[in-house]
């Protein structure tokens, strides 16, 4: 047996990136120009992170505002567990998305952001209903609750596994005659497609050092954890920044700090230090726990895991398989994107993009983290996992908490079934050595 | 003489077990105790368990090795190790009564309770040759059982006569039993208590055979921890093993035709499938919540007033199963109310809980990867006969045959699979000399 | 044993029937194929018109063991896929050429792809309903769907789609549905002829039986029951049961609810029966088209439909007023995604028009109705006092 087996050394120093200090710049200002939108006459609009129209949006000066990301960051702040409790003790059920239910409470508790400023009012929720039937009663919620007028966008899902193009002129048509004309009413302005043309072909040249960051992690050691520091560099293209010279400048730096890292023979940044020995290489499926995020990441890289691949991170846009917006065939590519969605996909092609992973970056098993608000991402996981382990031959492990409610996410049970994961693996190597 | 071993412990929510194995890999002793809130001390408690099993059955091999008859052995044995018992209880009542005493001194308690004290001990301390007689019956073998419940019997009588208020003695019991169960010194040491319980047996023989016994040294090599709690085990990181890893292992030592193992536990229920080397390949557990574990069983012998080990022996006598539909065990109680409001029997939905029980777990074994043959079935639901003919009848029906190998000594699988990756680990620093952790 | 009897024996045997032997058997008779569907809509019309036989399947209530279906999924998703996984697995969906999964919530949609994983020579097809009721966005989309449906079934051994014959089948099914909503309106008028319990196995009935020969069990049905001389009307408190349009509750918890003092005289059971209101245009040129826009104008107000014009709930409140329900009882599959998140909005509106409501959730395999006994028979007795 080889000396491999001491536990991955994860030095103490904290270690904040350039990129990261942009990025967390590029929120503060976003959330600044969002509370002061109402005073300046600016217009918001909410919308979802799957199949969000960023570009188009910006194209007419108007402002995103995305209620998961705000859900998402209630968790991280340790604000999640009241506004969910608010909101279940208004009606809503305890077996629903807690997503919703934070998003309800925050508002209900005077919609302040993750910045402490409180956020504007929608002038029109945007809901492009894909891959998550829940987004649908998300909308309607907060229409009842703001009063705020709703243009619905439904994005086909991908049930044969194929894009056709009655799904593609469905949604362009759909673009056209509700998305765009609403577009127009709030903002008063005429849809300009040059505008929407150059926001393209910027997202496209961020995308493109996205996809490289990402497929970074094929290296050994891998310079990147492409789940729990996934989570971070997808931020920018997942969210308000898409389409953005900011986020061009981001993704060039963050793609140079990598190659720096690689230059350097360096594993990956975590909270805690850098991941000196690379122990286990791991692809993930699901979405993170957030309201444990830290003491979750530990749990991996005090064992030296690291995450090389994760479809987490292709919830926002699936851009691995070649997919960039393309500036010539403006609507038909927004349409493409959003039906390229990870959670648009069906299981058979999630499946398959499992089994990718799992061999194009040389892991040793992979992970999923079922969360119980999700059953997108989380009916049919278990299929999933029998499939891909008998596809690949690695090992599969099965863990389960929530995204943003903390009573389900157990410290002691994922821990347990961590370490029996990671030894199984250890011990299948030491087997077959 | 001295003989090297290696133990491996599993520290379980509600008992400890340690095994020790000699050089040869051969078992040498079993320990149990109940868990406590000292880890460490229950650690050291199920490890002096073991060593004592392993010296009776030195003592065992000496006497035959001496020519003694089987069954002359086994006499003086239990002769022995009953006494033996005994002056580990005496010892154990002795530690009890000094703690009974300071905590009622710290708390001002006065003569009337140190009289009432005193009447308890005296007649606890008179009941001990009885309790340990030959063929006498004992509730438990733990020590907090055993006494807590003649102490509780005796505080209430007393609390009858008048004598002393029942609620503040048991709560002086409650802290006195903690500190008495979490000192490693109260239990006494093999020795002064072999050597009182030989001369009580009174048999040459056996003397012989403890007195070489007594001469051996047993050497620890390496001690690997396992467990729900063995995050918390008083072992380094490098020699703690999930407990998964080691309920494979253990299962293959014990059956190694094993390719599939169920473990249902108290508080969590196991699937595990396991290669030829007894290497784990695949796992599913239980999520966060304990329906169909064995806690379950806990609940509905609350709620029908029997014993945990009475259930299985009344749902035997059914003849027509019901189907229960929730292994929930918030809801066990109110669906058992319901059932038995309905005029259904006893016994036929006691059948039905253990079906649904075993439903369960018939998933979990699926979402591991199904029942290859053999299927070894372990942890306390194992000794449960009803739950075991379900098994049978839905392994059959959805597998087909399998062998299925139930041990006696299951609730030992875990540990024994400890006790194994330590000799593993001995092997491989002998053959690869690296720095161990002290 | 009455006609009437033995009319609900028949039914009862088809509900109980988890081998659907009468699928087989149709299968046998007429040679042509069956293809399955999950709630809550298909256009059956289109499939009975290629000669197809369409198949309800609605899960395994409370009589099917479940022993591999649990494997697929975490505690904490619907009962549905469970059962449903479990019949095809255990072979009791063999008779089935095919499966429909009409776009309902995440859970049944992800069912569709484990479905062409687990059985990948049948057929397998998700059926993206569309979200946009305008005929030429959503209803151009949503023709193209069925195209390409009817061009596969034929692939696969159906009779080609033809104007003529879907015509027909649109008749056939325009008269079917009149006699279910026929019975909705007894029901309404007279609770006490027409138990839901009974209307309940009928509609279940419909998931198997071709639609000719189930038209007839609801005529004779209708006439049986208004012959009946026994049937009278009880002190009970008339209530809209809301929430349960997917996976089904155990046939025990509706005997319970009526045992409990309450008439169900409106509720979302089996809602393919129900989806269109009114007839589809059955002599249209474009009879696909016609279909097409029942769909988008004719659609009854669901959880699992976009409702953007209409204030959210009011379509249930109309419901009550229409059916005279003096309250409601939210009664919705436990992690029933579309239900539960609905309710909010649907108890809002309630309580705004001052009806009365309650709630509980239940499992299509819920063993123990005593707490639903309890909950149901305080809210009869409450309504029953507040209407004095």
């Amino acid at each position: 047996m080889s000396k491999q087996a001491t536990p991955g050394n994860v030095a103490t120093a904290a270690l904040k990136d350039q990129s990261q200090e942009r990025q967390k710049a590029m929120i503060a200002e976003h959330f600044r120009k969002l509370a002061e939108a109402p005073e300046r006459g600016e217009k918001c609009v909410y919308t979802f992170v799957p199949g969000n129209l960023t570009e188009l949006i910006d194209s007419f000066g108007l402002l995103p505002v995305l209620p998961e990301i705000n859900a998402l960051q209630s968790g991280m702040r340790g604000k999640s567990r009241d506004y969910i409790g608010l909101a279940e003790k208004l009606g809503h059920s305890e077996d629903v998305c807690t997503y919703v239910k934070c998003d309800i409470g925050m508002l209900k508790s005077g919609n302040v952001g993750p910045t402490g400023e409180r956020l504007p009012n929608p002038d029109l929720l945007l809901l492009s209903y894909t891959g998550c039937f829940t987004f649908l009663k998300w909308f309607e919620l907060l229409g009842q609750e703001y009063n705020a007028p709703v243009a619905m966008l439904h994005v086909p899902y991908q049930g044969d596994g194929v894009v056709t193009d009655s799904m593609r002129t469905y949604v362009v048509d759909q673009l056209k005659k509700k998305v765009i004309p609403a577009l127009e009413r709030i903002s008063g302005r005429a849809y300009d497609e040059e505008a929407l043309k150059e926001r393209l072909a910027r997202s496209a040249k961020a995308e493109e050092d996205l996809v490289w960051v990402l497929e970074s992690a094929k290296r050994r050691p891998s310079p990147i954890d492409a789940y729990f520091g996934g989570v971070y560099y997808i931020g920018p293209i997942f969210t308000a920044f898409r389409g953005t010279q900011d986020a061009v400048l981001y993704y060039r730096e963050l793609r140079a700090e990598i190659e720096g890292r690689i230059a350097l023979g360096k594993g990956p940044v975590t909270p805690d230090g850098e991941i000196e020995n690379e122990r286990y290489r791991l692809v993930v499926e699901g979405p993170p726990n957030w309201t444990s995020f830290r003491k979750f990441w530990q749990m991996f890289a005090e064992e030296g895991a690291v995450v090389v691949a994760s479809t987490y991170t292709k919830v926002g846009g699936v851009y691995d398989n070649g997919f960039r917006h393309d500036p010539n065939r403006p609507l038909e590519t927004l349409a493409d994107y959003c039906m390229g969605c990870y959670t648009n996909l069906n299981l058979p092609t999630r499946v398959q993009m499992l089994e990718r992973y799992v061999r194009e970056y040389s892991a040793d098993g992979f992970l999923i983290n079922s969360v119980k608000s999700c059953n997108s991402f989380s009916a049919g996981q278990l299929m999933i996992l029998r499939e891909v382990e008998r596809r690949t031959g690695r090992p599969g492990g099965f863990i389960e908490s929530d995204l943003v409610d903390p009573r389900y996410f157990s410290a002691s049970n994922i821990k347990n079934r961590l370490e029996s994961y990671f030894q199984m693996i250890e011990q299948k190597r030491a087997g077959g050595a | 003489m001295k003989i090297d071993y290696c133990v491996g412990i599993d520290l379980g929510s509600t008992t400890t077990k340690a095994v020790v194995l000699d050089g040869e890999r051969r078992i040498l002793g079993r320990g149990i105790t109940n868990s406590r809130s000292n880890y460490d001390v229950a650690c050291k408690v199920a490890l002096g368990e073991a060593l004592i099993n392993a010296r009776f059955s030195l003592i065992d091999g000496r006497m035959e090795h001496d020519g003694v008859d089987a069954e002359r052995r086994r006499e003086l044995l239990t002769r022995f190790e009953l006494a033996f018992r005994e002056q580990q209880y005496r010892s154990q009542l002795a530690a009890l009564r000094t703690s009974l005493h300071q905590h009622a001194e710290r708390l001002a308690m006065g003569a009337a309770t140190n009289a009432a004290l005193e009447r308890i001990l005296g007649t606890m301390e008179q009941e001990t040759g009885e309790l340990y007689r030959v063929g006498a019956s004992r509730k438990s073998d733990f020590f907090r059982d055993l006494a807590g419940s003649r102490y509780v019997e005796l505080a209430e009588a007393i609390a009858r006569d008048g004598g002393h208020a029942f609620d503040p003695l048991v709560g002086l019991f409650d802290k006195a039993i903690l500190e008495t169960e979490n000192s490693t010194e109260a239990v006494g040491t093999f020795e002064s208590h072999a050597r009182k319980a030989m001369v009580q047996a009174g048999d040459p023989a056996l003397q012989r055979a403890v007195t070489k016994v007594l001469s051996i040294e047993l050497v620890q090599r390496l001690g690997v921890g396992t467990g729900y709690g063995r995050q918390r085990l008083p072992f380094p990181e490098k020699l703690i093993r999930s407990e998964i890893l080691c309920h494979g292992l253990g299962a293959h030592a014990m059956f190694p035709g094993t390719r599939t193992v169920l473990d249902i536990g108290g508080q969590d229920t196991k699937a595990i499938q396991v290669d030829a080397n007894g290497i784990v390949t695949s796992f599913q557990m239980n999520d966060r919540c304990a329906a169909g574990c064995g806690r379950y069983l806990g609940y509905i012998a609350d709620e029908m007033n029997l014993g945990l080990h009475e259930l299985g022996p009344m749902a035997g006598k059914s003849c027509r199963t019901v189907r229960i539909n929730s292994t929930c065990t918030v809801f066990a109680g109110a669906e058992l109310r319901e059932r038995l409001s309905l005029g259904e029997k006893r016994e036929d939905i006691l059948a039905g809980l253990h079906r649904a029980i075993i439903l369960r777990a018939m998933s979990l074994l699926a979402r591991s990867g199904g029942i290859e043959d053999e299927f070894t079935f372990t942890g306390g639901v194992a000794r449960n006969t009803e739950a075991v003919k379900a098994l049978r009848l839905l392994v059959k029906e959805n597998y087909g045959e399998r062998k299925l190998n139930i041990s006696p000594d299951s609730i030992y699988t875990g540990a024994l699979g400890a006790s194994l990756f330590a000799w593993r680990e001995v092997s491989r620093q002998e053959a690869e000399p690296v720095e161990v952790p002290a | 044993m009455t006609g009437l009897e033995q009319l609900l024996g028949r039914a009862e045997e088809l509900y109980r029937d988890l081998r659907f032997t009468a699928v087989s058997e149709w299968k046998k008779r007429n040679g042509g194929l069956a293809i399955g569907f999950m709630p809550v809509y298909v256009p059956r019309e289109l499939l009975h018109a290629m000669g197809v036989l369409p198949v309800g399947v609605m899960g395994a209530g409370d009589d099917l063991e479940i022993i591999r279906g649990d494997a697929y999924y975490q505690s904490y998703i619907c009962h549905l896929p469970r059962s449903t996984i479990e019949l095809g697995l255990n072979g009791a969906l063999d008779s089935l050429d095919g499966m429909l999964f009409p776009a309902t919530c995440d859970v049944i949609r992800n069912l569709s792809g484990m479905w062409k994983m687990q059985f990948p020579e049948k057929y397998s097809h998700y059926l993206d309903v569309p979200q946009d009721f305008d005929a030429n966005v959503g209803g151009q989309f949503y023709r193209r769907e069925l195209e390409e449906i009817a061009e596969e079934l034929h692939r696969r051994g159906a009779r080609k789609l033809e104007p003529a014959a879907l015509r027909k089948s649109i008749a056939a099914y325009n008269e079917n549905r009149a006699l279910v909503e026929g019975l909705y309106s007894l029901r309404i008028e007279e609770p006490w002829r027409v138990p839901t319990h009974e209307l309940y196995l009928l509609l279940r009935a419909g998931n198997v039986l071709p639609v000719e020969e189930h038209t007839v069990m609801l005529r004779d049905y209708r006439a049986a029951v208004l012959a009946d001389e026994d049937r009278r009307s009880m002190d009970q408190a008339r209530v809209l049961l809301a929430g349960s349009f997917c996976e089904q509750p155990p046939l025990g918890l509706l005997r319970t609810l009526e045992r409990a003092g309450c008439y169900i005289v409106d509720d979302d059971f089996v809602q393919v029966h129900r989806w269109i209101t009114g007839d589809v245009r059955a002599d249209g040129a474009d009879p696909l088209a016609d279909l097409v826009l029942a769909y988008l104008k004719q659609g009854i107000a669901s959880p699992i439909r976009y409702i953007d014009e209409q204030v959210k709930g009011q379509a249930l409140v109309e419901r009550v007023e229409r059916s005279g329900a003096e309250g409601v009882i939210f009664c919705a599959p436990s992690f029933c995604d579309p239900a539960l998140l609905d309710q909010p909005m649907a108890v809002a509106a309630i309580e705004r028009a001052g009806i009365p409501w309650t709630s509980f959730k239940y499992a299509e395999n819920t063993g123990q109705f005593q707490v639903i006994r309890e909950q149901a028979g305080t809210f009869a007795d409450s309504i029953k006092l507040w209407s004095e």
